[in-house]
């Protein structure tokens, strides 16, 4: 599968079909390659596409969008969604991209040098067709596990609140804001995050207070709410392990809940939930309220 | 020499405890230093800490001083000195060395008070790495995991804690603790080192890196090389490689309205962040590329060129572990070493 996606890479680049490739190279362990760009046909000899290739690549074509002619890149099922975002938010232009869909036989995680087995977002995988593609190669392997993916949320809803404040706190305190979530994930993809804007107090670079740093993570939930599509990067790369794609689920779940099932990413013409608010037909606002 | 069993670390650990916070390497989801109290889930067991121990000298974010109205007044209200005796307990030898390239940053004239306060108010006690790692790379920058500085040094070999002051502050904390150690041969620790190091020169970083190409009359060329263009493309630019990094010093000040008062606080700064050394009249360093440059010039060029050749990378490996884009500065190393004209 690797060397076909290079022979296609090749004469897609060679023929002048696309100016660049995004894809993984080969990293100098087997666990770290890394997202790249490749313009020459012989870089293309170190892609790599295997497991460890967790990285979603849709977040890197805001950038890639700016450059001249298109841009070959490789995206697996569940980055098809983050693409399909993208595009309905104007942020990527579908004919600036040329999408080859990859099959996905789930992603491993990784901890201090060892396979620690699948990344959770595999086991409970349920994004196993590509949403938008030009052409596919390799087949898909079903990874997802018994049970879905909200069943730690309402483990977690049910908690008394105390226990679930510390819950958070627990995960949270460990958070060092370094902006790997916010950075890695593609519903973030504000030209200047209000985070990094010295116009308003919300400028944080340090954790003043462990009340800012939960403040933090519960505005990204908000921001990128009905935009998320539970493609868990966040958490693949926070250098603390902090469980970010729960908060992320919490809101997924509610919006499910309050205004029917919705998958962010699943087209680009589906309007979002939050965005597309009925007066008549949509829930209450206040349900919210009731609901505590 | 001496010695305790490791069975009885409790017991040295209340002892510590009761005469200065203890702070430890301690398991709450993940492995980090956090302050000892009974009962906590110390792992001495874990390698490394996400984080380095840095923070207890050069603190993520510190308060300076308070600025408050008072009238018609500006009252200012300097942030006291760290005034109470602390022991970091387990830093590797990779991190203890990054404490000791702060000290040539924050030491050297002007002093930096508040870290001078923190140095002097604390001690370190470190630990060999039993079990190095394959990203681990200290033998690149001459760090010897197995006989690590600090006030104290100490190895877990054959169910013991050995234990060797090597600093009078170490010394002072040995005899506090002297009920409890007892004395012991040097050949379970010279057997362990013995083997740290063999294991160390099969670590696939630990040998062969191109580092003398980085040396400061080839800094022009180094800062104009090719490379960066596709080095820095991936980069997220979030700041978790400065984060956890032991060696990474720069610190952005900042006002924190509290509503009441002002709050002048320093924190720590990244090269990575798009608002590292932006100034009134703008950014020298307008793109990723040049910021992401930065960071490896840094430790590789410019620290190197003001401190008698050493660099200030301690070859850790946390970012090699950590960075969301896979890269770090072995790559950087190696690509830009490749191509030198030697």
């Amino acid at each position: 599968m690797q060397e076909q996606m290079r022979i296609r890479a090749k004469e897609l680049l060679t023929g002048g079909a696309v100016q660049r490739v995004l894809g993984w190279k080969k990293g100098d362990f087997p666990y770290n390659p890394e997202p790249a760009f490749f313009t020459t046909e012989c870089e293309l000899d170190d892609l790599v596409y295997d497991r460890f290739c967790a990285a979603n690549l849709s977040g890197y074509m805001v950038e890639a969008n700016k450059e001249d002619g298109k841009t070959l890149v490789f995206l697996k099922p569940c980055d098809t969604y983050s693409f399909n975002q993208l595009t309905k938010e104007h942020r990527v232009s579908r004919d600036k991209a040329w999408i080859i869909g990859v099959g996905c036989e789930g992603n491993a995680a990784v901890e201090e040098m060892q396979e620690t087995g699948l990344l959770e977002r595999c086991k409970v995988c349920t994004k196993t067709e590509h949403k938008v593609f030009d052409e596919l190669i390799g087949e898909d392997v079903k990874t997802r596990e018994e049970g879905d993916r909200f069943e730690q949320v309402s483990d977690i809803e049910k908690m008394p609140p105390d226990e679930r404040f510390d819950f958070w706190q627990g995960q949270l305190s460990r958070c060092i804001r370094c902006n790997a979530c916010r950075n890695v994930c593609p519903a973030c993809n504000c030209r200047k995050c209000v985070f990094d804007s010295g116009k308003y107090d919300t400028e944080q670079k340090a954790n003043v207070t462990t009340f800012e740093e939960q403040m933090f993570h519960i505005i990204r939930a908000y921001h990128v709410a009905g935009r998320c599509t539970d493609c868990s990067e966040c958490s693949r790369v926070c250098p603390q392990g902090i469980d970010l794609h729960l908060l992320n689920r919490k809101v997924i779940k509610d919006v499910n809940e309050l205004y029917g099932e919705f998958q962010a990413g699943n087209d680009v013409e589906t309007p979002g939930p939050l965005t597309d608010y009925d007066a008549d037909s949509d829930a209450d606002p206040s349900v919210v309220y009731e609901r505590g | 020499m001496l010695k305790i069993a490791r069975e009885n670390l409790p017991a040295l650990f209340a002892a510590i405890a009761d005469t200065a916070a203890l702070y430890l390497p301690i398991r709450k989801g993940a492995v980090n230093y956090a302050q000892w109290s009974d009962g906590a889930d110390v792992d001495l067991d874990t390698l490394k800490t996400i984080a380095s121990p840095k923070d207890f000298f050069l603190p993520q974010s510190e308060t300076l001083y308070t600025a408050a109205l008072a009238g018609n007044k500006i009252q200012l209200e300097a942030e006291p000195f760290v005034d109470e005796p602390f022991v970091v307990f387990g830093v590797k030898g990779c991190d203890v060395r990054g404490i000791e390239i702060l000290d040539k940053v924050y030491l050297s004239d002007p002093v930096d008070r508040f870290y001078e306060a923190r140095r002097e108010k604390g001690t370190i006690v470190s630990m060999a790495c039993a079990e190095p790692q394959a990203t681990c790379f200290c033998k690149s920058f001459g760090v010897d995991a197995a006989n690590p500085a600090g006030d104290v040094v100490t190895w877990m070999a054959d169910g013991n804690l050995f234990w060797e002051a090597q600093t009078e502050k170490g010394k002072k904390l040995t005899e506090m603790l002297s009920n409890l150690l007892t004395s012991a041969e040097r050949s379970p620790v010279s057997s362990q080192q013995k083997d740290i190091r063999q294991k160390i020169d099969t670590l696939p970083y630990s040998v062969g890196l191109p580092l003398d190409q980085f040396k400061s009359e080839r800094l022009l060329e180094l800062f104009d090389a090719p490379q960066w263009d596709s080095l820095y493309r991936t980069c997220l630019a979030c700041g978790t490689c400065t984060f956890i990094c032991p060696t990474c010093q720069c610190y952005d000040i900042k006002d924190f309205n509290t509503g009441t008062c002002v709050k002048r606080y320093r924190c720590w700064d990244s090269c990575m962040y798009s608002d590292f050394t932006l100034m009134a009249h703008g950014n020298p360093r307008k793109t990723q590329k040049e910021r992401f440059r930065q960071r490896f010039m840094h430790k590789l060029v410019y620290y190197p060129d003001k401190n008698d050749g050493e660099y200030s990378c301690v070859g850790c490996g946390r970012c090699v572990n950590k960075c969301p884009a896979s890269l770090n500065i072995v790559k950087v190393i190696k690509s830009l070493g490749v191509n030198a004209d030697v």
